[in-house]
């Protein structure tokens, strides 16, 4: 399988719900035998566009193919295509032997029962096989959904977050297999999610959706060093927003004025269009110091913060800062125990190399994207 | 475990307590229905059945005398038993079409009539709102000689040119299945509108058609309607008379009929007794065969 092209591609792919466009143009390709994840907000339109792959849903316009052959009108039970469902849809009058055999038995596979046996094996539910699926907990239902999809090779796998009922120690464990076994059979994996630490962890390549559109697609470190939108910067990780004006756009790096300070930036990350600009700097990032001591050639600093509020987490310390144009920046520092905690009431300054600053244009809104605590879990 | 975590001996016993009083409770609760069924069943099954050993010479004027005389079984097995088999084969053929004509209802109206659904949903059970007698009349108006219906059956040579519908089996049939549709319509459509469309979709997923998906998910995932809609169909069915009555003619009479007229206009109280009795053996014989054969293999 490996050899043949089975690149999944989707050209300016819409979906339509009356008035309502769930997907809006999406074009992207997953190069065969790679882990993609379609990360977003719920409501963004993954699930929309899984189920217009496995054609479940006709796209209003646009093309999907697979390979050279175009699938987009393809009923599904034609298409090379294997879904594990949101809800796993296992069938709750068939044994698990009949669920994981179910696809081989309806293309007339002779051999389907070495070939189930080994797929239970694989998924390592061998105990389990004359049982049905209510007998048996959600991690290992999860497991059947995997293995009822995967044994019959698709050319590509689609996972509508598969992980999402499980809890948090269950759900590590299953990314780690789903990773192994994705490694191990070299099938293309389509992994819908809203976990960004999910997506980060497992995936070669990510898509972040929002509101129906792709906002950036990049392997897990350039989303996260380099977002392009306020959105992105701030779903995946966090990221301090500063408002800023350009100075010059002409030279080695991007100067800005961000309050009175000026500050550089290097111009492939800076994404803004017009005289106004995000600074976007991620906590860690930065380095806070006492007044006039963190000073180096090529950092950039912000100076006259004061800590607010210090919070000790065990592995780091998570200070927010009061800078004198009024807004709170987040710095973490690392529990190294090479120097003594910050107490409120510190004057600090702070300092960051000028390569892991971001500029993000300015229209955006600069809490898109950010998640309530009850959505991190 | 430290000692704070044990809770004292006072709370156990006081929590054992209200169990007890919540088992308590629960037995309550099934007084009224086992009182009911106390009353108006088991008590005149005994009736039935000591009624059923009478001595059958005896007769309504002058009274019976209990002589324990099982012989009236033999009797009644031995004059009627093709009555029984004409109603097991009418209830049957009746249960079949109900089947046949009531699982697309069913279907239909679960998976296709969309906001629909409730409104078909009371066309189902319309005819319930006028009485069983009256609505069997009807069908005799519809199935009469000079009717349309027969007149057109015989204008396509269907039915012969002095071909009836009325007084026929199929006219007893056909009243059956008529009567007995919506008790199997209902069950099957709340089988199926619970079935989950998502594994359906699945079915499909898994290079399954449509008709395949069907077959091998939606369909078994109906079975508890397929069954409880035939028994709601076939077990009444078996003891109708009312149909075979105003459709038919004695040469059609179903073993309702003879219990009927052996109850009400002969008095011949052991002859009835003992029918209705057998006929209840064998019904129940049936339905604990087709439960355990259907239910054990196929039922979630
Ligand atoms: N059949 C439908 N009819 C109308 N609107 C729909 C339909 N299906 C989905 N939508 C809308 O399209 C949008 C995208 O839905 P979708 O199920 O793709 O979201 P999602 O990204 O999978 O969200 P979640 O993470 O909650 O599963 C939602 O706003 C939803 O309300
Ligand atoms: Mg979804």
């Amino acid at each position: 399988m490996a050899e043949t092209n089975q690149d999944l591609h989707l050209e300016d792919l819409t979906k339509r719900f009356g008035d309502f466009a769930a997907v809006r143009d999406l074009t992207l390709t997953v190069p065969n035998g790679t882990f993609f994840a379609l990360l977003g907000p719920s409501g963004c339109g993954k699930t929309t566009t899984l189920r217009m792959v496995a054609g479940l849903e006709d796209p209003t316009v646009g093309r999907i193919s697979i390979g050279d052959q175009d699938i987009t009108r393809l009923r599904p039970y034609k298409r090379p295509v294997n879904t594990v469902f949101q809800s796993y849809a296992l069938f709750p009058h068939l044994t698990i032997f009949e669920n994981v055999a179910f696809g081989l038995r309806r293309r007339g596979v002779k051999d389907y029962r070495q070939k189930t046996l080994d797929m239970i094996e694989l998924v390592q539910l061998g105990p389990y096989a004359g049982r049905k699926p209510a007998q048996l907990s959600g991690g290992q239902q999860q497991r059947v959904a995997l293995g009822r999809a995967l044994i019959n090779e698709p050319g590509v796998l689609l996972l509508d977050e598969p992980l999402g009922a499980l809890d948090l120690k269950l759900r590590r464990q299953m990314q780690i297999e789903l990773k192994r076994i994705q490694t191990e059979i070299e099938v293309t994996f389509v992994h819908v999610t809203h976990d960004q630490e999910e997506a980060m962890t497992m995936a070669d390549t990510i898509a972040v959706m929002n509101q129906g559109v792709i906002e950036q697609m990049g392997a897990p470190e350039d989303l996260y060093e380099n977002p392009v939108t306020t959105f992105v910067a701030n779903f995946l990780g966090q990221s301090n927003l500063i408002m800023t004006d350009i100075i010059d756009g002409t030279g080695a790096e991007v100067i800005v004025d961000c309050q009175g300070q000026k500050i550089g930036v290097s111009p492939e990350r800076s994404h803004a269009q017009g005289r106004k600009a995000w600074l976007g700097i991620r906590p860690e990032k930065i380095f806070a110091s006492h007044v006039g001591e963190g000073e180096q050639a090529d950092t950039n600093v912000l100076r006259g913060g004061r800590i607010s509020d210090v919070s000790f987490i065990g592995v780091s310390t998570q200070y927010l800062v009061a800078m004198p144009w009024e807004q709170e920046l987040m710095v973490f520092e690392q529990n190294t125990g090479r120097r003594p905690l910050f107490n409120n009431g510190d004057q600090v300054d702070l300092s960051w190399s000028s390569e892991h600053a971001f500029l993000l244009d300015a229209d955006q809104d600069a809490h898109a994207g950010m998640m309530t605590p009850e959505d991190r879990e | 475990m430290t000692h704070g975590v044990v809770p004292p001996p006072a709370t156990t016993a006081a929590v054992d307590g209200a169990m007890a009083r919540r088992r308590g409770w629960g037995w309550l609760l099934l007084v009224p229905g086992m009182l009911y069924l106390a009353v108006f069943f088991v008590f005149p099954t005994v009736q039935l059945f000591l009624t059923s050993l009478y001595d059958p010479s005896g007769n309504y004027v002058q009274g019976y005398t209990l002589t324990w005389h099982f012989a009236n079984y033999l009797d009644a097995i031995r004059d009627t038993w093709n009555l029984f088999v004409r109603s097991f084969i009418y209830a049957g053929i009746a249960t079949g079409v109900c089947l046949l004509f009531g699982y697309p209802l069913a279907y239909a109206i679960a998976f296709k009539a969309g906001r629909w659904k409730n409104f078909m949903l009371v066309l189902v059970i319309a005819p319930f709102f006028t009485s069983f007698l009256l609505r069997t009349m009807s069908w005799r108006t519809i199935l009469a000689d000079q009717g349309p219906l027969a007149d057109f059956l015989r204008t396509v040579h269907i039915l012969p040119h002095d071909g009836r519908l009325l007084a026929t089996s199929v006219a007893v049939v056909a009243g059956l299945t008529y009567n007995f549709m919506p008790f199997m319509t209902l069950p099957l459509f709340a089988s199926l509108d619970k079935v989950d469309h998502r594994l359906i979709e699945a079915a499909g997923d898994l290079y399954s058609s449509p008709f395949t998906g069907f077959r091998k998910v939606t369909f078994p995932l109906s079975l508890p309607g397929v069954v409880s809609g035939t028994l709601l169909c076939f077990i009444p069915a078996c003891g109708d008379y009312i149909n075979a009555e105003l459709l038919g003619t004695p040469k059609q009479y179903m073993v309702g009929n003879r219990i009927q007229s052996a109850f009400l206009t002969e008095h011949n109280y052991p002859l009835a007794a003992s029918l209705s009795l057998i006929l209840m053996a064998i019904v129940v014989v049936m339905v604990v065969a087709y439960v355990r054969r259907v239910g054990t293999e196929e039922l979630v």
